[in-house]
């Protein structure tokens, strides 16, 4: 059986593989594409058409100290999104660390978040992220944030970050999810996703930041 | 692709599964799969842990100090605080209803045997009885 979100991922994949495959410009291989739908709108100005890239909603969620993580505080950064929960009995641990692997090669690099989204947020109170943050070894809590929000937010989450996430009383656990890392970009756009339970698509995770950061690097210094 | 090279290529694949297969028949790489398809996510394919989240079982204190305690804790799992190598640990280890007493005879010898460790191995017999201690044996 597939479940249907891996199917959304699945798709997501394929896609990039297409999209990645007509391409011969070299422009193109050096830069991410963008996941999800993508709308084309007329300009009033009668300019060329405008692409919309399909786009993260705006969320408020709290973090592992109890403060407050708005899109605005991530806005700029490129950052690595996952779902887990902290009695997780079968996915978890391995995928946070894959997780983990990426955290130490960009520790203390400002541009860089990592953003953990509880599936519980029932049983994971601010205290359990807490706990769960410090014997993962993560005490920055500004870089790598350990969120909860209500229960429907993180679900609408982890669908635009293309992840599966979803209560079920026969998995183990009670939550049936992915372990798929989405890499976003610093005006909310998903660039990649990445299998968080494969290192060598871990990896590919760790080639392709660099050039996402690149890519921010440049538009930051436009005028 | 031509026929003849499709049977070919069937034939060389299940040969690959018969070969893989063999290397499984013996009970010491009976444990290591098992460990691998239940435990390894959470404890580390070498057994490491997970910093302070998951104890380790390579080079566990605990392995020892509580040998008789193990078939059950395989077979129910634990939660509360545990102290491994002088490290405090709080988070839950699922159960394993699933597995047979002989699979979990399998598993802890693996674990008693492995990455260094040099723990006294255990007969089916035995593991039945301890798992008799938490009403956790099938008797298979
Ligand atoms: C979901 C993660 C998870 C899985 C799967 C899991 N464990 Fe554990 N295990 C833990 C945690 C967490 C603890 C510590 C529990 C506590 O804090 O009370 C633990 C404790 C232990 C301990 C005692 C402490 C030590 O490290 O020596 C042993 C032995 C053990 N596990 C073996 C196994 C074996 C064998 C399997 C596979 C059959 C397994 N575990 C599957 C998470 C897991």
């Amino acid at each position: 059986m597939i479940h249907p979100f891996f199917r959304r991922v699945l798709l997501a994949l394929s896609g990039t593989l297409l999209l990645a495959s007509c391409s011969d410009n070299k422009q193109q291989a050096t830069t991410l594409p963008y996941i999800g739908e993508h709308d084309v709108r007329a300009r009033t100005d009668g300019g060329p058409a405008d692409t919309i890239y399909a786009t993260i909603p705006r969320f408020t969620l709290t973090n592992q100290e109890g403060k407050t993580v708005t899109d605005s505080t991530l806005a700029g950064k490129v950052y690595v999104t996952d779902f887990f929960f902290a009695t997780c009995p079968s996915i978890c641990p391995k995928m946070q660390s894959e997780m983990l692997r990426v955290y130490e090669k960009y520790k203390n690099n400002p541009r860089v978040a990592f953003l953990s989204h509880t599936i519980d947020p029932a049983h994971d109170s601010i205290p359990v992220l807490r706990d769960y943050a410090e014997r993962l070894g993560v005490t920055n809590a500004s870089q790598w944030q350990f969120v909860t929000a209500p229960h429907d937010t993180i679900f609408a989450l982890a669908r635009a970050y293309m992840t599966g996430a979803e209560a079920d009383k026969k998995a183990a656990g009670g939550f049936a999810h992915n372990g798929t890392f989405a890499l976003v970009d610093g005006q909310r756009h998903v660039r990649g996703l990445y299998d968080g339970m494969n290192p060598q698509e871990v990896d590919r995770l760790l080639r392709e930041m660099p050039l996402l950061l690149a890519e921010e690097s440049a538009k930051q210094s436009k005028p | 692709m031509p026929r003849a090279l499709q049977v070919l290529r069937g034939a060389a694949i299940a040969t690959a599964f018969g070969l893989l297969a063999g290397c499984f028949t013996n009970k010491q790489n009976e444990g290591a799969r098992l460990y691998q398809e239940h435990c390894s996510n959470c404890h580390g394919e070498q057994g490491a842990g997970l910093r302070r989240l998951i104890p380790p079982l390579a080079g566990s204190d605990y392995l020892s100090t509580n040998r008789a305690a193990l078939p059950c804790i395989l077979r129910k799992g634990q939660q509360g605080l545990v102290v491994v190598n002088a490290v405090e640990y709080n988070q839950v280890m699922p159960p394993h209803e699933d597995l047979t007493d002989s699979q979990i005879t399998n598993i802890l010898n693996f674990l008693q045997q492995s990455w260094g460790n040099k723990g006294e191995a255990y007969t089916i017999r035995e593991v039945s009885e301890l798992l008799g201690a938490c009403n956790g044996s099938d008797g298979r």
